[in-house]
């Protein structure tokens, strides 16, 4: 990568955590950098305060190595690493004076006291708190608090900080304030920072790097402006900034059909005829003429936003967000153009669209007109289809088949929600099982993160019977 | 003010059962038998100064020995898994569900000549008497009244945030810095009320050293206990004294409290 003249700090290879049972971070690798602000963003469950507490020595990987400054550091305990970090909670000591935090660090490392006075004082002047000293933390604000855990963490002089949602406690005024405080002082201080956020907008405006996580893996890094501007895929597309992330089919090099228009591209090698999903930012769309525009539609919904209208387009059966500083009316047609540039196309999450299951009949009957077979370890029932026990089917599932069920009842109890993606008419989502990925299109909202029972409707499925001799 | 109205059943059982005995008390304290006011009682009650100062020693050995015992006992339980913690509390009560009497019947038991510990350390060549001394009244308290000492601070060091250790740890504190500096100062309010737990009911406490004590390890609540019988003026005489100590004790221990407790 272009960084690889930088030093790296502290590096992650091949990282494997499990809780439980449950695969929190599924081989991972990533590089930090020396003096650099790198923000791990990712939605709630996708292992990026894990991988924080693995670099702090909290997080023990079953398998793969924290390599630190060169050394390999498994098994070295959070006193003994380099490194202090900024709780989610600042988890300062309630017994101690603002003074007395700061200082805790500097007394364990047996510093001359006058020596440890003037660090403090210098570091709290810093982090804006001359004169708190003896404030007990208690009559603190958030805001006061947190730069307390900043400065109890920074005087100890680390080569990394670690933040972990440190501003998610603040409102949101105080929280910009102080995302613009922090880069302050990290740029000041000259230290690595790893920052771990929710928080899209956070992480583009402070971080270096970025680096963007689901579900135990790391989906994509890069700068602020490659995640954004050039998005991996549908995932990372979705959760950075606002999206039109469209089905397409890529014709040829250059060449891509969404919407049923054939567009001009930038995007090479993808094949010919291969499906892939397809992100326009909402302001690299421009309004013309219907008869000027590549793409044509009807205005539903305009907002004022301030800088920007938003416009919410119907073409034919999806739904287009564009952000304009032009007005239109509701109602009216318009046409819509976009800059081959701004076309970015992306590798769709799932190598397939129909869900397929190849299984054996466990059991059946003709006169009820049933039959039944096992699936990760559960009896599935199909009505109004008969084939004789033994036989090998194989299923075609469209997505449009399956659905989430209620609790207790579904074919699958446990199903993992991997992501929700809207794709202008509905969301995709993506589920985990034990053993296998289901694509599932849905209407409502889903929670990600979420486990959940799935249920599929048979009557929307195809059967087929595998012939065994073709097999052999 | 909120509404006083939920409070005045409380207000009237306190006032029954406690604030009318304790005026009768000082009423009986400061009279003598014909109703008349007198002083003698409590010029009487300067005849038990010397039991009055062994039960306060006694409580005083006993509390420090639960102190003691209890502190690590109840770290080591805030060290264990989730469910074992419920399991050992829940051992640590049961013998609370028996009576305190026949607790201390079976500790006559035990230590009596030719009881069961007698006997096993006779065995082994050890010959001695092991009941009718203070050792044995101490034993007995502090078997008594240790659950009111681990309970406390079990219940605050539990309640300790994990994140505060992380932090020390995070910190540069090895296992022993975590302890020093951070698990300890805030045990301290547990401690207190610990204290304050066992202190008060052992030094007021009867019938431990009449079973199990010697002739001259007679305490205070003893002498309360059978002084009544003859002359209730001394005994409230005595009983007031015994409430003004503990009353200066709690007093004190609270400052304490405030001194270290955490907001």
């Amino acid at each position: 990568m272009e960084q690889t003249a930088k030093n790296t700090i502290v590096s992650l290879k091949d990282i494997f955590v499990r809780f439980d049972g449950e695969v929190i971070l599924n081989h991972i690798n990533l590089d930090i950098h020396e003096k650099e602000f790198v923000t791990i963003l990712g939605p709630s469950g996708c292992g990026k305060t894990t991988t924080l507490r693995i670099i702090g020595g909290f997080v023990e990987p079953e398998s793969g190595d924290v390599i630190f400054d060169g050394k390999r550091i498994n098994g070295t305990p959070p006193n003994k690493r380099n490194v202090n970090t900024v709780f989610q909670k600042y988890s300062l000591f309630p017994h101690l004076n603002v003074f007395d935090n700061v200082a805790f660090g500097l007394k364990l490392k047996k510093v001359p006291k006058d020596e440890i006075k003037k660090k403090v004082t210098k570091m709290l002047a810093t982090v804006d708190l001359k004169g708190y000293e003896k404030r007990s933390i208690s009559k603190l604000s958030g805001g006061q608090q947190q730069r307390v855990a900043i400065a109890r963490a920074l005087v100890c002089d680390p080569d990394i900080i670690l933040l972990d949602e440190p501003l998610g406690a603040l409102d949101l005024k105080l929280r910009k304030c102080m995302q613009l405080e922090l880069k302050e002082i990290q740029q000041k201080t000259e230290k690595t920072f790893i920052y771990v956020t929710h928080d899209q907008e956070e992480a583009l405006t402070m971080s270096d790097r970025v680096v963007v996580m689901n579900n135990g893996v790391i989906e994509q890094i890069g700068t602020p402006e490659d995640i954004y501007n050039e998005p991996v895929n549908a995932f990372v597309a979705d959760f950075i900034g606002e999206a039109n992330i469209l089905n397409g089919t890529m014709i040829d090099d250059c060449r891509i059909k969404i919407l049923g228009r054939e567009l001009e591209c930038v995007d090479k090698g993808f094949g010919k005829n291969t499906p892939v999903d397809v992100v326009i930012r909402p302001e690299d769309i421009e309004i013309t003429s219907p008869e000027n525009g590549q793409l044509v539609g009807t205005v539903e919904k305009l907002t004022f936003k301030g800088v920007h209208y938003e416009i919410s387009v119907r073409c034919g059966k999806c739904e287009i967000l564009i952000h304009s500083t032009k007005s239109a009316e509701i109602g009216s047609e318009i046409g819509m153009r976009v800059i081959p540039f701004n076309i970015q196309i992306m590798n769709k999450l799932l190598p397939f669209y129909d869900n397929v299951i190849e299984t054996e009949v466990t059991y059946s009957s003709e006169d009820e007109n049933y039959f039944e077979f096992e699936l990760e370890g559960e009896t599935v029932k199909v009505e109004n289809k008969y084939f004789p026990q033994g036989t090998s089917v194989k299923i075609t599932l469209p997505p449009e088949a399956l659905s989430l069920a209620g609790d207790g009842i579904g074919h699958l109890k446990d199903v993992y929600i991997e992501s929700v993606v809207y794709k202008g008419e509905h969301n995709e989502i993506i589920l985990e099982s034990d053993e296998r990925k289901w694509l599932m299109l849905s209407d409502t909202d889903e929670q990600v993160a979420t486990y959940v029972p799935l249920a599929f409707d048979f009557s929307k499925a195809q059967f087929e019977v595998i012939n065994k001799a073709e097999e052999g | 003010m909120k509404s006083r109205k939920p409070s005045i059943p409380y207000i009237i059982w306190m006032v029954i059962f406690t604030m009318i005995p304790i005026i009768m008390i000082g009423y009986t304290a400061f009279t003598d038998k014909n109703g008349n006011f007198s002083l003698e009682p409590f010029a009487n009650a300067f005849f038990y100064t010397g039991v009055f100062m062994k039960s306060l020693w006694i409580a005083l050995i006993s509390t420090a020995i639960c102190l003691v015992l209890a502190y690590p006992l109840a770290y080591i339980i805030t060290k264990m898994k989730h469910s074992t913690q419920n399991t050992v509390i829940m051992l640590m009560m049961i013998p609370m569900w028996m009576n305190f009497l026949l607790r201390i019947y079976a500790w006559v038991t035990l230590l009596q000549d030719n009881g069961p510990i007698d006997m096993l350390l006779s065995m082994l060549g050890i010959h001695a008497t092991y009941i009718g001394n203070t050792g044995a009244v101490v034993l007995g308290m502090v078997y008594e009244y240790l659950p009111f000492m681990v309970l406390p601070i079990y219940t605050v060091m539990s309640k300790i945030d994990g994140g505060l250790i992380e932090a020390a740890q995070d910190l540069g504190s090895n296992s022993f810095a975590v302890f020093r500096k951070v698990i300890f100062p805030l045990s301290i309010p547990g401690v207190i009320s610990g204290i304050t737990m066992v202190f008060v009911p052992s030094a007021s406490t009867f019938l431990v050293s009449q079973y199990l004590g010697g002739t001259d390890d007679i305490m205070i609540g003893d002498i309360i206990d059978k002084i009544f019988w003859t002359d209730q003026n001394t005994g409230s005489a005595i009983s007031l004294i015994l409430m003004v100590f503990i009353f200066v004790f709690l007093i004190l221990m609270n400052f304490f409290g405030d001194e270290e407790a955490i907001a």
